[in-house]
């Protein structure tokens, strides 16, 4: 029951008319940068972290909150409108959200898409509001060695499980661990790979490894390409859904949120499975099997319920343990320390208020976002006609002031040009950007945990798996890298007897001609 | 000879189509249609589309002069007509033309004012009809 006051009084807070005015203009922000292919709602909160410097933490956070709802919005509108998912996790609601749009019924498909997703943001975030403080008051009793198992869990799971390539999220993720090292090391006081400039004893800020990836790679990246034949918009009026398409609608979301949530809040994150089961799942269960492929609606709601329900899921770890487990979750963690507060299991304890009007604004968000998004449908498709040379130019000014507003030295300025080289060359050879974030915020942290479980057990390293939370993790870290061979393993007799039936193919057209 | 037509897909590219190939008949020469897009937004709904672009063809071809139809993707709409106009070939401009605020003109500048001014060839310049 006490959460419930406390959340009360996040809704008071959050309600007053200066923090409802951030809302929108997170909400609108976030909207319209999710439309934009390329520009992601990560993006948007590093360029906006300066804005910390003088707007109060709560209302800086209602206003990142609705940035990262209103970009899940905005994906999904270009998915359907464009074919052209923003992240990978609305791939799965471009597969029968265009096919719908292409059908005549792009209105329907962006309702189902909207109403959807506050539904899934609706549960999401209650389900967060109750699990939350839960499981940071089961972490506050955790030691060490099982914050240093469950970080690693998470750079595993990050690197290793989502994304395409192993080697691409390791080798990035090595980039990130790197970066991080840089400064003075806090045990011994010796600096650490500064180069011999003092400038860099404090360690390189992460707002601007952040700008540098995300603004500066992204515009950089786009700068390389920045005429190309323009795609084939689908017009589209007001949002409505009928009878029968609510009908359709309202068992595949729920059916999404199930899904999403849950793999949201695992450390690992991510919302690429969670949206692939949640399609699988309604192709099964449909009355209308023969309409997937060609657009039908339990293939749009299902995996966009999904989608935003996982977006609320991440919260639980970032919130709970100072985890992040995506981009806007770890670049909010670095408005966070900007702030001064410590991200971690202890927040719920000594930012009550900061974090349950985050929670309520989240709530907000949410309805503002259904409210604006359905009439607006049409205004964010004009959005796309938008110049790409305006729109990087803004992109790349905001960056630089960013940037240098971080510490006042022009050193940031060529580390931000830099690392923004670093994030074009990543873009260029398919690197994720996300273990590298990950691995500059966690890397750091990693390493005290680390030390400190040395210290306390004398320099043991078997010290590490005293505590049963730490051996569970280890054991599901091995379970999650080792499975995937493991499946090779079993079907690798099929895979070799393809190669014979090629093979076999082969030789009788050989024998033929 | 031949008749440049700078077509856009909306009314007023469709207005200087539709003169262009009155022209074509008239003076007995063929038609060269140009669509041209800077590629700078994800979107241009003057660039005509895969289906659009196919009726631009189907029209062309049942009015019965030689024509061609070309999509340039990445250039200055002003420019890429005004190398076609400066072939000996070319002997006039179609172009459709609108209302701009001047506001409008001076940040986006015009690009029929530009052709009327620059090309060294006749220029028509024609409005849809409801206008």
């Amino acid at each position: 029951m006490e959460n419930f006051d406390w959340l009360l009084q996040g809704f008071a807070e959050a309600a007053t008319p200066m923090n409802l005015l951030y809302a929108v203009i997170g909400v609108l922000l976030g909207t319209a940068v999710g439309v934009l292919p390329g520009i992601g709602p990560a993006m948007t909160v590093a360029l906006l972290l300066p804005i910390t410097y003088n707007v109060s933490p709560s209302a800086a956070f209602i206003m990142f909150a609705g940035i990262f709802y209103g970009g899940m919005y905005g994906g999904s509108t270009t998915s359907i409108l464009l074919n052209t998912p923003g992240e990978s996790s609305s791939v799965i609601t471009a597969l029968e959200g265009n096919k719908m749009a292409k059908a005549g019924r792009a209105a329907q498909a962006l309702a189902t898409a909207a109403i959807g997703s506050f539904v899934a943001g609706a549960i999401g975030t209650a389900l967060l509001a109750a699990f939350a403080p839960a499981i940071s008051r089961f972490a506050v009793t955790l030691g060490a060695p099982s914050y240093l198992a469950i970080m690693l869990f998470a750079l595993v799971a990050v690197t290793a499980v989502l994304g395409s390539s192993k080697m691409r999220g390791v080798i990035s993720l090595l980039l990130g661990l790197a970066i991080g090292i840089v400064g003075i090391d806090s045990l011994t006081g010796q600096p650490r790979a500064t180069f011999g400039l003092p400038l860099l004893a404090d360690g390189i800020d992460i707002v601007v490894i952040a700008v540098a990836v995300f603004a500066l790679g992204e515009a950089l990246w786009v700068a390389a390409h920045l005429r190309r034949r323009p795609a084939d918009v689908i017009p589209v009026g007001r949002p409505w859904m009928g009878k029968e398409d609510w009908k359709r609608s309202w068992k595949p979301w729920l059916r999404g949120t199930a899904y999403g949530f849950p793999f949201g809040a695992l450390p690992a994150g991510g919302a690429e499975l969670p949206t692939f089961l949640s399609y699988i799942t309604e192709k099964k269960l449909s009355k209308h099997p023969e309409q997937f492929g060609k657009g039908a609606i339990e293939g749009v709601a299902g995996p966009e319920a999904a989608n935003n329900a996982s977006a609320a899921g991440t919260l639980v770890p970032m919130l709970s343990l100072g985890l992040p487990t995506n981009a806007t979750a770890a670049v909010m963690l670095t408005a966070f320390v900007s702030y001064g507060i410590q991200p971690g299991p202890t927040l719920f304890d000594k930012e009550p208020l900061l974090i349950w009007t985050l929670i309520a604004s989240l709530f907000i968000g949410n309805f503002l976002l259904l409210a604006l998004n359905l009439p607006l449908a049409p205004l964010w498709a004009k959005l796309l006609r938008t110049p790409r040379p305006y729109l990087y130019a803004g992109i790349l000014f905001f960056a630089a002031l960013g940037a240098f507003a971080v510490n006042l030295q022009p050193l940031d300025l060529v580390l931000l040009l830099i690392f923004g080289l670093m994030g074009l060359m990543m873009r260029r050879f398919g690197l994720p950007v996300l273990p590298l974030i990950i691995g500059v915020i966690l890397g750091p942290r990693i390493e005290r945990q680390l030390r400190q479980s040395l210290q306390l057990g004398g320099g043991d390293w078997g010290n590490l798996f005293t505590e049963p939370v730490a051996i569970v993790t280890y054991v599901l870290m091995a379970l999650l890298l080792l499975a995937p061979l493991v499946l090779r393993l079993f079907n690798r007799s099929e895979e070799s007897l393809l190669i014979v039936e090629d093979d076999k193919d082969q030789k009788a057209k050989a024998s033929k001609s | 000879m031949t008749i440049v037509i700078g077509y856009t897909a909306d009314q007023f590219g469709h207005a200087a189509l539709e003169h262009g190939i009155a022209e074509a008949k008239l003076r007995g020469t063929g038609l060269l249609v140009i669509n041209s897009t800077s590629g700078e937004a994800y979107v241009d709904s003057r660039f005509a589309s895969g289906t659009q672009a196919q009726d631009v063809e189907a029209r062309l071809a049942e009015c019965g002069v030689p024509f061609e139809l070309t999509q340039p993707v990445g250039v200055d709409a002003v420019e890429e007509l005004l190398a076609a106009m400066d072939s000996p070939e070319a002997e006039l401009l179609v172009v459709g033309i609108r209302h701009r605020s001047p506001v409008g003109k001076l940040l986006l500048g015009s690009v029929a004012q530009k052709l009327i001014l620059e090309c060294p060839k006749p220029v028509l310049a024609v409005k849809p009809s409801e206008f």
